[in-house]
């Protein structure tokens, strides 16, 4: 609980929620009359309307990246070491927009919103989603909000995913492409990885097919077992024995199968954490979304082809230890974007926190990370000096 | 800008695609991207000249060139650098292989460990030159391969690497008159523009 808000931090911040009309044609066929998008912004748009920069979120992520709801919040937004004044993400100079996307739980229209056919929950009716269709919502929502080109769109993991398809299929509506701890897409063992927690999710007996609202339970257990496998996969092996190693909660065995590793209770921890605030359905959504981004594939599975369409720089940044998304798997983006002749920065930065290090204010990755938005920032700037001098 | 980094920027081509291996701080790839309009990345894997590159707005890669350049495709730049690097290589060799590989003329400069300075101090007092120039002591420094001028022309033509151009200099990177006259032990930068 913050008792007095920290200078860095945007404040007290609160949620927007934007209806849209316009039917929005999903690329599974299907259709969506008309949805909601909770948004926050942080900082002011400038006249010029050109210092916008969007957040795209990851898997678990929403809209409320920086700042506190109220002063009875425990923790901040989720990406508050990476936004605010004077952070990586500026906010004196930015006018941020972070957003929870279609499908998601945190007030988007998602498989817990109402479906106007039915009168009921969408539940496992929601449509599949997909990275492309979450872009072309983020496109209507700039139209909304006035922002013909983004300064930049930035994302880690599943969100770099989001802010790479901009820059293939709208490469004139951002100036920078930031992407984080990312890949050009799934390999087999991500996909196994998520199987494992769809199949934890769906064989709970409480998921009920997806329609545990009407019977007003909620697959607990599977969402648990979905985010502890998770969480290891966010983790390196380095990390995990650095912070919990081989220690025990009671300093000794007991002989029995009530968790006694530190590990084994923080997991459990998380797990349920994550169960009384994730919704399983999207999670089932969020984790297709992943599996089936692959913006090569309408190239002949030739990344460079697919990346040559883009007209922005791009800033690729990922972690030694993260084993989810490898470096190896930012250094296949990197490379077919110096086959595409695009301008691009990358970096590798030691960390020992694995995937979640993309999270973590790690001092060398936040002094990259800074430099590079204050580039950013430079451009627009200049742009404006000129503007005034002219 | 550095003496050598003028002469290497003479030698490129406008509008051409360059890579600077060791690009340091971006300086050279910054001049020639603002005079010369080429499209140029560079490699480094000092963190603070990292940091520097992209505080210069210049396109680096974060990346140990002793990994090897594999993931780069053949012929896609036409020209490659590499200034100062070659001797802190695991397998210079190799990597001028690989040089050669990916761009269609390659540059390279070096320090020439027959400069007479260097035979002077290996000769009278029978230790590793230790030099303003090349400061570090043998258990520290960077540079493990020491090689001259005469060994990297001999290995040109021991791979059939033709060379296109040369230009001797001092330590300070002056081309002067009298190096010409001896440049194995006059010499002490080489820069050699390089092709198959």
């Amino acid at each position: 609980m913050p008792t007095v808000i920290p200078e860095d931090s945007v404040g007290l911040i609160k949620p927007q929620t934007l209806h849209f009309d316009a039917p929005l044609e999903l690329a599974c066929g299907r259709t969506l009359d008309a949805y909601d998008l909770v948004i926050e912004t942080y900082g002011e748009l400038n006249a010029e309307r050109n210092n916008a920069v969007l957040i795209c979120h990851a898997l678990s992520g929403h809209h409320h990246a920086a700042g506190y709801h109220s002063m009875e919040d425990r923790k901040p937004g989720w990406w508050d070491s990476a936004i605010g004044p004077g952070k990586a993400i500026d906010t004196n100079r930015f006018f941020v927009v972070s957003l929870n996307n279609l499908g998601g739980c945190h007030g988007s229209t998602g498989p817990r919103s109402t479906n106007p056919a039915t009168g009921k929950p969408f539940g496992p009716d929601f449509p599949i989603v997909t990275v492309i269709d979450w872009v072309n919502s983020q496109v209507r929502l700039a139209d909304r909000l006035g922002i013909q080109q983004w300064a930049a769109i930035v994302g880690g993991s599943l969100g770099g995913m989001q802010a790479m398809q901009w820059a293939i299929s709208f490469p004139e509506r951002l100036r920078h492409c930031v992407i984080i701890a990312a890949a050009p897409r799934l390999s087999a063992q991500n996909i196994a990885f998520n199987e494992v927690a769809r199949q934890a999710i769906s064989k709970d007996p409480q998921f009920h097919q997806g329609h545990y609202y009407e019977e007003e339970v909620v697959p607990k257990t599977g969402l648990m077992l979905a985010r502890m496998i998770g969480h290891i996969t966010y983790l390196s092996e380095d990390g995990m024995r650095e912070k919990f190693g081989r220690e025990l909660r009671d300093g000794k065995i007991n002989f029995d199968f009530t968790p006694q590793f530190e590990i084994e209770s923080y997991l459990q921890y998380q797990g349920e954490q994550f169960s009384t605030a994730f919704d399983a359905n999207t999670y089932l959504l969020m984790t297709k979304a992943l599996d089936y981004f692959d913006p090569a594939a309408d190239y002949q599975n030739d990344l460079t082809q697919a990346l040559s369409h883009a007209s922005c720089r791009f800033f690729v940044a990922s972690f030694t230890t993260d084993w989810r998304f490898s470096p190896e798997r930012s250094r296949e983006i990197v490379d077919a974007l110096v086959d595409a002749g695009k301008d691009v920065c990358y970096t590798e930065i030691d960390a020992a926190h694995g995937h979640d290090a993309f999270l973590i204010p790690i001092p060398r990755y936040m002094e990259v990370f800074q430099s590079y938005m204050s580039r950013v920032a430079n451009d627009f700037s200049r742009h404006e000096e000129a503007r005034h001098a002219g | 800008m550095r003496a050598d980094l003028e002469i290497i920027r003479d030698w490129i081509a406008p509008e051409s695609r360059v890579i600077d291996l060791g690009c340091g701080d971006g300086e050279l790839l910054s001049h020639l991207v603002a005079e010369k309009k080429v499209k140029g990345y560079g490699i480094e894997i000092d963190h603070d000249n990292i940091t520097r590159c992209i505080e210069n707005g210049v396109n680096v890669i974060e990346k140990d060139i002793d990994e090897g350049l594999a993931s780069i495709r053949n012929n896609s730049f036409d020209t490659v650098v590499m200034t100062q690097a070659l001797q802190t290589m695991h397998r210079p060799d190799v990597i001028v292989e690989e040089m050669l590989r990916i761009g269609k003329e390659c540059i390279v400069t070096f320090p020439n460990f027959a400069h007479w300075r260097a035979r002077g101090y290996l000769a009278l007092r029978g230790k590793m030159p230790v030099s303003k120039f090349l400061s570090y002591t043998w258990y520290n420094t960077p540079n493990i391969h020491f090689f001259t001028f005469k060994d990297f022309e001999e290995l040109c033509v021991e791979r059939n690497i033709k060379i296109l151009q040369r230009t001797v200099v001092d330590h300070a990177h002056r081309d002067r008159w009298w190096i010409h006259l001896w440049p194995n032990m006059l010499g002490e930068i080489a820069i050699y523009r390089i092709t198959r």
